[in-house]
């Protein structure tokens, strides 16, 4: 281990923010995406099913495939980074946006019709009772999306984009078992630790006396 | 008095056409009580809900303190208007103090003022404001949550005040604490309230007038005292049918 670190540790380190760079701008733009529109669709739940059935479809094509099918697009296939965002990004979206729109669906109606019976406006009944009520749910979401991509950024190495897969990769092809560890296992570490971190969050937002969100 | 809520010609359909309202016109005295009686699916909730328009009338009108509710702003209609629901509707995610002073924080009333008004309202209902003000809704008992329901709907100092089955979901001893606190705290705050429930005896106790309506039409509109003594085959029907109801559940007790 020690060894490990003593021989790899520079380029261990330059992988993981490599990689938490790719992780975090997809989860930065699936969030962007996901969220509004998870919340325009309890507003138009008639658009619920077709829309959460493509984030589905995204959610089952295999990341090899994906990142295949878009390297030979013009703008995008010429920087393999922009490539790894877009494909991790269409991975994020079934998790947040399932859960925005659960999250949001799933509030007591009585609630909501009481906040309307008192005088609050729509926005103020979003703002101080749905998303405050919806909060854990979505950042479950984001949780479950985060992990995810964190571990489909290591396929990421197969098309150039960096990250801690290109260890990993670069291991197998050299059959270099330590060189396989080396980037295997801060992968797995970043993934738990986001999971952490994440679930914490989702911990301080839970609704004081209500159960764990599913 | 004045009429601080008046039902003229009301009535409301569904859009599949079935009349849950209809032709309905009483008045509502201001400072006065007054219940709603009915069997569940007589259109007592959606009578009430036409008071602060969460439901619109599809013909006739409804005046509080003689402006009718289509007209002016509705968001300013309802925090004029006090609102208690059976299960309370207390917001899990806020504190008690954070439930009573929500219509208070949405007004825009500083932080200070909104805590000691809130305090008043909750040492009026039985609430000491600082045992209760910082816990959540879940670790109170049926009672307290009624309560702070009561509170959070006077906070704001409506005139009018709309319960609809407020007592219904306590225990019978709860239920006659909160109904003796309710009288007590109505004949010293001299609210305009519209009560809606199913219970008789509670509507005796707590009205200055009874209202009942039976399948969305009004069948007696009279003093709580004349009620029992009504020859208003409607009436008589009814305080029947719920003696009887009482009964059944006194025989059906287990020794």
């Amino acid at each position: 281990m020690t060894e490990i670190l003593r021989r790899y540790g520079g380029e261990i380190l330059e992988l993981t923010v490599e990689h938490l760079w790719l992780t975090f701008a997809a989860m930065l733009f699936a969030t962007l995406i996901a969220v509004p529109l998870g919340m325009w669709l309890t507003r138009r739940p008639r658009w619920a099913r077709p829309v959460i059935g493509v984030a589905n479809v995204l959610q089952t094509i295999p990341s090899l495939a994906m990142f295949g099918f878009l390297l030979p697009l013009p703008w995008l296939g010429t920087r393999a980074p922009r490539v790894a965002i877009i494909a991790l990004t269409a991975y994020a979206l079934l998790p947040i946006l399932r859960n925005t729109y659960a999250g949001i669906r799933g509030i007591d109606p009585t609630l909501v019709s009481v906040a309307e019976a008192m005088g609050l406006t729509n926005r103020q009944r979003f703002f101080k009772v749905e998303l405050p009520l919806a909060a854990s749910f979505i950042l479950a979401g984001l949780r479950t999306a985060t992990v995810t991509c964190v571990g489909i950024a290591t396929i990421a190495a197969a098309v150039g984009a960096g990250g801690l897969g290109e260890m990993i990769f670069r291991g197998v092809a050299s059959v270099d078992n330590e060189l396989v560890l080396a980037g295997a296992i801060p992968a797995a570490l970043l993934a738990l630790g986001c999971d952490a971190v994440l679930g914490a969050m989702e911990r301080w937002f839970r609704v004081p006396g209500q159960g764990k969100p599913a | 008095m004045s009429a601080a809520i008046e039902f003229r010609k009301l009535g409301f359909a569904t859009g599949a056409g079935q009349q849950l309202l209809d032709d309905i016109s009483f008045t509502v005295e201001e400072g006065t009580t007054t219940v709603v009686l009915g069997r569940s699916g007589s259109g007592k909730t959606t009578l009430l809900r036409t008071v602060n328009r969460m439901i619109e009338p599809t013909s006739g009108d409804v005046l509080v303190r003689g402006k009718s509710v289509r007209e002016g702003d509705v968001i300013a209609l309802r925090r004029s208007i006090g609102y208690v629901i059976q299960e309370t509707g207390l917001f899990p995610h806020m504190t008690i103090m954070q439930n009573v002073g929500l219509v208070l924080e949405v007004e825009g009333v500083a932080r200070r003022e909104r805590m000691l008004r809130s305090q008043d309202v909750m040492n009026a209902v039985g609430l000491e404001a600082r045992t209760f003000g910082k816990r959540y809704p879940h670790q109170l008992s049926g009672g307290q949550r009624q309560r702070v329901g009561l509170a959070r709907a006077l906070a704001a100092e409506p005139s009018v005040l709309l319960m609809d089955e407020p007592f219904g979901a306590l225990d019978p001893v709860t239920r006659s604490e909160m109904q003796d606190m309710m009288r007590e705290l109505m004949t010293r705050m001299g609210k305009t309230v519209l009560l809606v429930t199913h219970d008789l005896d509670e509507a005796l106790y707590l009205g200055d007038r009874v209202v009942l309506l039976r399948q969305g039409k009004l069948a007696a509109n009279l003093g709580s005292r004349e009620f029992l003594h009504s020859m208003n085959p409607e009436v008589e029907m009814f305080v029947r049918a719920f003696h009887r109801g009482e009964m059944n559940v006194a025989q059906e007790r287990p020794a």
